[in-house]
């Protein structure tokens, strides 16, 4: 096994997991986790598939560096969201669905 | 082609910097010349050129950023401006001067509309994915601009949504990476064939269902009522008629561009979201009769209208598929837009959000109530509406494939929109019963009930102009 498919398999591994935590955990912030897991999972993909005979390649890695900055900033909104439902209502669950 | 980019960047800094609930008159300052420009650009491509593209900063493909605009594209950025600029005219009256929820309601709108604009003129993969997420956040922030525990709540649900659906995409462009070594459109559509690794089908496969979470369709629609029909009516219009949009044209694109091999081999997989559409109108069109909230209501009729636009990918091999759908985009864009803002009016002018509360309209708002009853005219599909010239296409094009029982769905999906459209005009045209007391109209700007006429008048005379958007269209044909 090389270490581009190793890399590879790992940040599959890492997105499943992370997906099935964005959509069965209930706690906001597990939640929220899970999400950065999802995306930690693809960065890893991106990085490692790229690297071939052995050096790195530069592109990916500046994709990394974007994705990076737009995952911090949609969890600091899912963050503030939480807080702001927290405030209004005392729970870190998102209401049942409405009838 | 930047301008479109650029301005609204501009103006929604610039609306951001003057402070909460200012600056209105930069925005639809800003709107007016990026519908210019849009116009601009549409006539250059209906001209002959087949495609218009534009290096930024001067910096070539693999190091800078490309953008590109076809027929379709221009098309989009059309619609895209076309729906923003009234939305602007009548935000600016909704919105009084300390409302909280307007506060942040013009750098947000400048930011998603600059991020659709990306989006439409993108020429890789990778910038597609930054447009997206741009366009999600934008949008998440205006859902919660509301501010109540039920908005925040479908904000985040919509959140979530979104970033899943852009997770699934990115990790595709992961993977075409790991296989292609390039991100940019036109490269992997000379590479990919029908004998692609299978690397490359999965990519697909996540990007697709990606885009299909994020354009709601059926059964990924579950966010879509509470995100659309909870927030103030200028929001609802924009992210009714844009945004779900923004994704739709880009599955759309992937499919008839880069994957076009991949599909050419496995002719059976356009009938997935053909199958899901089809259950979209039913299930959408239900709900929508059945709800006691007009704004739910609107927002479940959105959710089959997005039906449709799925019944054409079995007919792409065909002429006139692409057509209808950007028709119906188009047609479904301007008179969802015109029903969210005169359901805002009729809110703002009886103090609830449910259907039996507009009994007695027709009196005291004859010209929101038209508008309401034109934009139905649109949704249920008669002539001379835009919806009429969409569906028209849409059979015709199933009928020469032979493919007829896509036109009992978009017949009976038809009568179905007449259902829920008419059981709100029933309700406005019936006088308020005798033995409870009319309560009070509160006068709305007149500006409000304008605007909303005239987005639904343009969806149905656009109707009458359809061979221009027909022949803007064509142009894509011809690149992809």
């Amino acid at each position: 096994m090389t270490s581009a498919l190793l890399f590879a398999c790992v940040g599959a591994i890492l997105f499943a997991l992370g997906l099935a935590g964005v959509a069965l955990i209930g706690h906001l912030l597990r939640r929220i986790f899970a999400f950065n897991v999802m995306g930690s999972g693809t960065f890893l993909i991106l990085v490692g598939l790229a690297q071939r005979h052995g050096s790195a390649d530069p592109v990916p890695q500046a994709m990394v560096l974007t994705g990076i900055v737009v995952a911090v900033a949609a969890t600091a909104l899912a963050l503030a969201l939480t807080r702001r439902l927290h405030a209004l209502t005392g729970k870190l669950e998102l209401p049942a669905d409405e009838p | 082609m930047i301008g479109l980019i650029l301005l609204p960047l501009v103006w929604a800094s610039l609306a951001f910097v003057l402070g909460p609930g200012r600056g209105k008159w930069l925005a639809i300052a800003g709107l007016s010349a990026q519908t210019w420009f849009a116009f601009d650009l549409a006539q250059q491509i209906s001209a002959g050129k087949a495609a218009i593209g534009h290096q930024v900063g001067g910096w070539g493909a693999p190091l800078g950023i490309d953008l590109a605009a076809d027929g379709l594209s221009s098309a989009m950025l059309l619609l895209t401006q076309c729906v923003a600029l009234p939305l602007a005219i009548y935000a600016s009256a909704y919105y009084k001067r300390d409302d909280a929820a307007g506060a942040y309601f013009w750098p947000l709108m400048g930011f998603l509309i600059a991020g659709l604009n990306a989006l439409f003129v993108s020429a890789d993969f990778f910038n597609i994915y930054v447009t997206l997420e741009l366009v999600g956040l934008a949008a998440v922030g205006l859902v919660a601009a509301g501010g109540g525990a039920q908005q925040i709540a479908a904000a985040l649900r919509y959140l979530f949504a979104t970033l899943v659906g852009s997770g699934l995409y990115l990790l595709g462009v992961a993977l075409l990476y790991g296989a292609y070594g390039t991100v940019s459109i036109e490269s992997v559509s000379l590479l990919v064939t029908a004998e692609a690794p299978r690397m490359v089908w999965i990519a697909f496969g996540l990007m697709v269902l990606g885009l299909m979470l994020k354009t709601a369709l059926f059964p990924f629609h579950y966010w879509l009522p509470p995100a659309h029909g909870g927030s103030p009516a200028p929001v609802s219009a924009l992210l009714s008629a844009l945004v779900v949009k923004a994704s739709f044209y880009l599955m759309l694109r992937l499919w008839i561009g880069p994957f076009a091999p991949l599909v050419a081999a496995a002719p059976w997989l356009a009938w997935g979201p053909a199958a899901l559409g089809t259950l979209a109108i039913f299930w959408g069109s239900w709900q929508a009769i059945r709800t006691p909230r007009l704004k739910m209501l609107i927002a479940y009729s959105t959710v089959a209208q997005l039906g449709y636009l799925f019944l054409i990918f079995p007919l792409l091999n065909g002429p006139g598929a692409i057509q209808a759908g950007v028709m119906q985009a188009f047609a479904h864009g301007l008179a969802k837009a015109a029903m969210f803002v005169a359901a805002g009016v009729f809110i703002k002018a009886t103090g609830q959000d449910t259907v039996a509360g507009l009994a007695g309209a027709v009196n005291r708002l004859p010209i929101t109530l038209f508008a309401f009853g034109l934009a139905g005219v649109t949704l249920m599909g008669l002539p001379p509406s835009a919806g009429f010239l969409a569906k028209w296409q849409l059979i015709e094009a199933a009928l020469n494939q032979g493919h007829w029982w896509l036109v009992l769905v978009v017949l009976s999906g038809g009568l179905l929109a007449a259902v829920y459209v008419f059981r709100v005009l029933r309700q406005a045209f019936l006088l308020a019963p005798v033995d409870t007391p009319v309560l009070p109209f509160t006068p709305v700007p007149r500006t409000l009930e304008w605007t909303a006429f005239a987005l639904a008048l343009t969806s149905v005379l656009l109707g009458l102009r359809g061979v221009e958007l027909m022949r803007l269209i064509q142009a894509v044909g011809a690149v992809a």
